[in-house]
């Protein structure tokens, strides 16, 4: 995007660690920097998904990000991004078990970190079951990206709140 | 150089664009490096170096529009009070509770309004351009009173200093123009009189139409809710930890709202105990109703006999019946009602609404009850009026002769009386002016002391008593109060009401409301944060906030009724006012347009007010309301048909989806009556879309730039991961057991025969 963006990005990138990250970006550098370190970041530390965030845009699944998949992140994040992509990171983010699909343990994990775990069991198992019932349209009682993808492109929020300024 | 400048086009489209389109950051900046190098190499070929810079300029100055925009929009959303504590309170107590004090913040605006109309066109006028205090006989304390006039008794009571004051109708003179620039005073106090109704009548309908218009958009409003709140509900924006917890608590009561609105939809009822319950309750409500609606006639009655006996014999309690009476009921009746409705079972949200309008009720009888009682003693006060007019004219008749008799002279100077001596008839629009100010004034005294008690101290006994007490207090009986969302939103409306029933004889009333919602509103949010507990049941606040506005609405045009009967049909004090001297009120305005005003323009009003000319008018917006009456209800109906249809095309594609047959009739028939499709061979095995993403996770998000072509296949697949939903699938998507024997067999003929290939 700007290149200005970019800078700004690297230099949050480089204060992450400012041993490990180079300055210089030409030779293209294979460095990766830690989960840990980066849902540290002010952005995203309050964020109950933070985890699941930064592990949905790195390679090796275990959240450690390179920078390129650093700006990814916060690209599909702004609010530049198209709402395909973001759905398509919305649904890898909440698919806790990686396995293409939002089952109904998927959904109570999701719940619990909304809520902080106020609900009781009653009531989350019948959220869940609500919440598939709803989106699933081919009756397999777990959300495909299809269904999910139908049912977040008409949200009237999903765009203002699946929202990252950096 | 034609396909170049094209292709150059191209590359710069490709530019624009490039930001929207759903490919990962790598591949995107790989085709800007391209597309910018392209460009560059090309354009300075074309001559076009100027033309590029210039376009840069205009992007630029468009990014900064758009960057003004959104900051004078945050200024503006930055600039409404109380935001954050209403969101403090939305996230503890839920919608309903909350929107309690929107409505209150938004009646502090409309009186804000007012005030200005009122402190600026009549007040202000008055005070900078007119006699200063003391100079003639209604803006002095009369020489009786003047010991007194300090009292804080007599002040308590809005007598002395006060009744003499700005703040009331009796101080403004009657001078038809005051000042340097001339300034109308009893013209401008009689229009912004009814101008306050009027602008309040405009604010509150262009209210209703605004809520009326945030209809649904298209999905249902029940479609996704929980799906919704699951996945849209955290804003990822938040990064400080108190606005986190806010949120994780709205969030859980957005839940817990949304569970409880489910739950009702599926109780199962016995549908005659509650009739018979519902009847009963409406039975006992209707006599309790009534009951207080005779209380508050008697204790008028006795009033009135009250108000001819001698001040000082009357204990306090005698004297401030009325109030008392009415305040009295207006705490004990809600509560009732409210004990009576669990014989009801509603829904909360329509529990509400009952509990709404039958307060509604009571207050109803009672603000009619006192001005009833008010009327009469404004009649009374006329009399005595009419024989101390005789009084004073006579001793003027008096003076005269005796002054011409003695020193033979028919030249006689002006009777030379100080201010305060004059005989002063009893000033009726002040009377009722003062009656209003008391009432409000205890109103708001008895809501605070009812909040300190029955919340605060309530919340402190029990929290403190706990400790030391043999059943736990915050459990059972007494435990922490609930907000009374009903009771507050109508004491709301109410006052409301009274302001404009007394801002024509108050004009400091309005002032003094200001003030009353300002400390409301500070008061009561720390209230509700420090002492009270969210509803048992927590429910969410109707979508339209119309049932409020409704009520406004009505209790607008109730409290305009007494002010327009009072301005054409009661004459004003001879002495006191603005409009002392006339006969009636609005003859001020009659007088303007013969006096002020060029010939011509009276002419036209004559003919304007002839009845001839005001019937046919009626009639024209009687045949106007019904018109526009018929053309609403046609787009409503045709807006159910776009629903209607949106959901028909809805479930086709659910059921193509499911691979089920149509469950439309005439779909059914149609397909019935297609060519035999066993005939056509079943399609091939295709790589089902979702293993595309499979694999795209599973491989590096690194694509070389000689990659690309496969790595755009693969892109493609992913942005489309659904196929297009307007082709039939003929099979159901995604890696799974497969779908039952029998239905495979003539689904994919019935789907080739519906529509054709899939788009695959």
């Amino acid at each position: 995007m700007s290149l200005l963006w970019h800078r700004r990005l690297h230099s949050r990138y480089h204060e992450l660690a400012p041993h490990l990250v180079p300055m210089d970006y030409t030779n293209d550098p294979d460095c990766k920097l830690p989960l840990a370190l980066i849902v540290n970041m002010p952005e995203l530390n309050e964020n109950p998904f933070r985890n699941r965030i930064v592990e949905s845009f790195s390679e090796d699944g275990m959240g450690n990000l390179s920078f390129n998949e650093f700006v990814d992140m916060f690209s599909v994040l702004s609010e530049m991004a198209p709402r395909e992509l973001k759905a398509i990171y919305a649904f890898k983010i909440y698919d806790f078990n990686v396995d293409n699909y939002l089952c109904k343990e998927d959904l109570v994990k999701t719940l619990n970190r909304l809520t902080k775990e106020e609900l009781t069991p009653e009531e989350v198992v019948l959220v869940c079951e609500k919440a598939i019932e709803e989106a699933d349209l081919d009756g397999d009682n777990k959300l495909s990206y299809a269904d999910f993808e139908n049912m977040i492109t008409r949200a009237p929020d999903f765009l203002s709140t699946f929202h990252i300024r950096i | 150089m034609e396909a170049l400048k094209e292709q150059v086009e191209e590359k710069k489209k490709l530019i624009a664009t490039l930001r929207n389109k759903p490919w990962r950051m790598k591949r995107r900046l790989v085709l800007l490096k391209e597309a910018q190098e392209f460009v560059e190499k090309f354009e300075g070929a074309l001559g076009k170096g100027k033309g590029r810079k210039l376009y840069a300029y205009k992007v630029m100055m468009a990014k900064k529009l758009i960057k003004f925009k959104r900051d004078f929009e945050n200024f503006k959303t930055a600039c409404i009070p109380w935001e954050r504590k209403i969101k403090d309170v939305e996230s503890h107590f839920g919608s309903s509770v909350a929107s309690y004090f929107i409505f209150l913040r938004w009646m502090y605006g409309l009186n804000m309004v007012l005030f200005g109309l009122m402190f600026g066109l009549v007040v202000l006028p008055e005070i900078l351009m007119g006699l200063p205090y003391g100079s003639i006989p209604r803006k002095t304390v009369p020489r009786e009173e003047q010991e007194t006039a300090m009292d804080f008794t007599v002040l308590n009571d809005f007598g002395g200093y006060i009744k003499y004051s700005f703040l009331f109708y009796g101080y403004f003179n009657n001078d038809r123009r005051i000042g340097l620039l001339q300034f109308r005073l009893p013209l401008s106090y009689l229009l912004v009189g009814v101008g306050i109704f009027g602008y309040s009548l405009m604010v509150v309908i262009r209210t209703m139409a605004r809520n009326a218009n945030e209809g649904g958009d298209g999905a249902e409003e029940g479609e996704f809710t929980f799906s919704w709140k699951m996945f849209t509900s955290w804003d990822y924006l938040i990064g400080n930890p108190e606005t986190a917890d806010n949120k994780y608590a709205s969030i859980t009561t957005s839940f817990k709202e949304s569970i409880v609105d489910e739950q009702e939809n599926q109780k199962d009822e016995n549908i005659h105990l509650r009739r018979f319950l519902r009847v009963l309750a409406n039975v006992l409500i209707t006599c309790s109703l009534g009951g207080s609606g005779y209380l508050i006639y008697f204790v008028v009655k006795r009033s009135q006999d009250f108000a001819k006996m001698e001040k000082e014999n009357l204990s306090w309690l005698e004297k401030n019946e009325v109030e008392f009476v009415m305040s009295l009921l207006g705490l004990v009746c809600p509560p009732l009602f409210e004990t009576i409705a669990e014989l009801e079972d509603y829904h909360p949200r329509i529990a509400l609404k009952w509990q709404l309008g039958r307060i509604f009720a009571l207050f109803l009888g009672n603000l009619y009850t006192f001005l009833f009682a008010l009327f009469d003693e404004v009649n009374e006060q006329l009399e005595t009026e009419k024989s101390i007019k005789n009084a004073t004219d006579w001793a003027f008749e008096q003076y005269y002769t005796n002054y011409s008799s003695h020193y033979n002279t028919t030249d006689v100077p002006p009777l030379n009386v100080h201010p305060a001596d004059v005989i002063r008839g009893p000033c009726w629009e002040d009377a009722v002016g003062i009656g209003f100010v008391k009432l409000i004034v205890s109103d708001m005294q008895v809501t605070y002391l009812t909040i300190l008690i029955g919340d605060f101290a309530r919340a402190v006994i029990v929290r403190f008593l706990n400790y030391c007490w043999c059943w736990d207090l915050e459990a059972g009986f007494p435990s922490y109060g609930e907000f009374d969302i009903s009771g507050n939103v109508l004491g709301l409306i109410f006052n409301q009401g009274m302001i404009w029933m007394g801002a024509f004889y108050a004009p400091g009333l309005v002032g003094l409301n200001v003030l009353r919602l300002l400390s409301s509103m500070y008061y009561q949010c720390w209230a509700v944060m420090c002492c009270n507990v969210p509803h048992e049941r927590v429910f969410k606040a109707s979508r339209s906030n119309n049932f409020y506005m409704g009520l406004l609405l009505l209790v607008l045009f109730l409290s305009l009724l007494p002010v327009i009967y009072t301005i054409m049909t009661v004459s004003p004090s001879f002495d006191c006012g603005p409009f002392s001297g006339q006969g009636k009120m609005y003859d001020v305005i009659m007088e303007t347009i013969e006096q002020d005003l060029p010939p011509f323009l009276a002419n036209i009003f004559t003919y304007a007010t002839n009845p001839g000319l005001i019937l046919p008018a009626v009639l024209l917006m009687v045949l106007a309301i019904y018109y526009l009456n018929a053309v609403s209800k046609g787009y409503q109906n045709a807006n159910l048909d776009l629903r209607k249809k949106m959901k028909m095309a809805r479930d086709e594609e659910k059921n193509r989806r499911n691979n089920k047959d149509s469950t439309n009739e005439v779909m059914k028939d149609l397909e019935d009556l297609l060519p035999n499709k066993s005939l056509i061979p079943p399609p091939v095995e295709e790589e089902p879309p979702p293993d595309v993403i499979v694999d795209k996770g599973a491989k590096s998000p690194k694509i070389k730039p000689g990659a690309a072509a496969r790595g755009v296949n693969l892109q493609k697949d992913v942005s489309l991961a659904a196929p297009n939903p307007r082709a039939p699938v003929t099979r159901a998507p995604g890696p799974r057991r497969g779908p039952p024997g029998n239905a495979r067999g003539p689904q994919p003929g019935r789907g080739r025969g519906r529509g054709g290939h899939p788009s695959r």
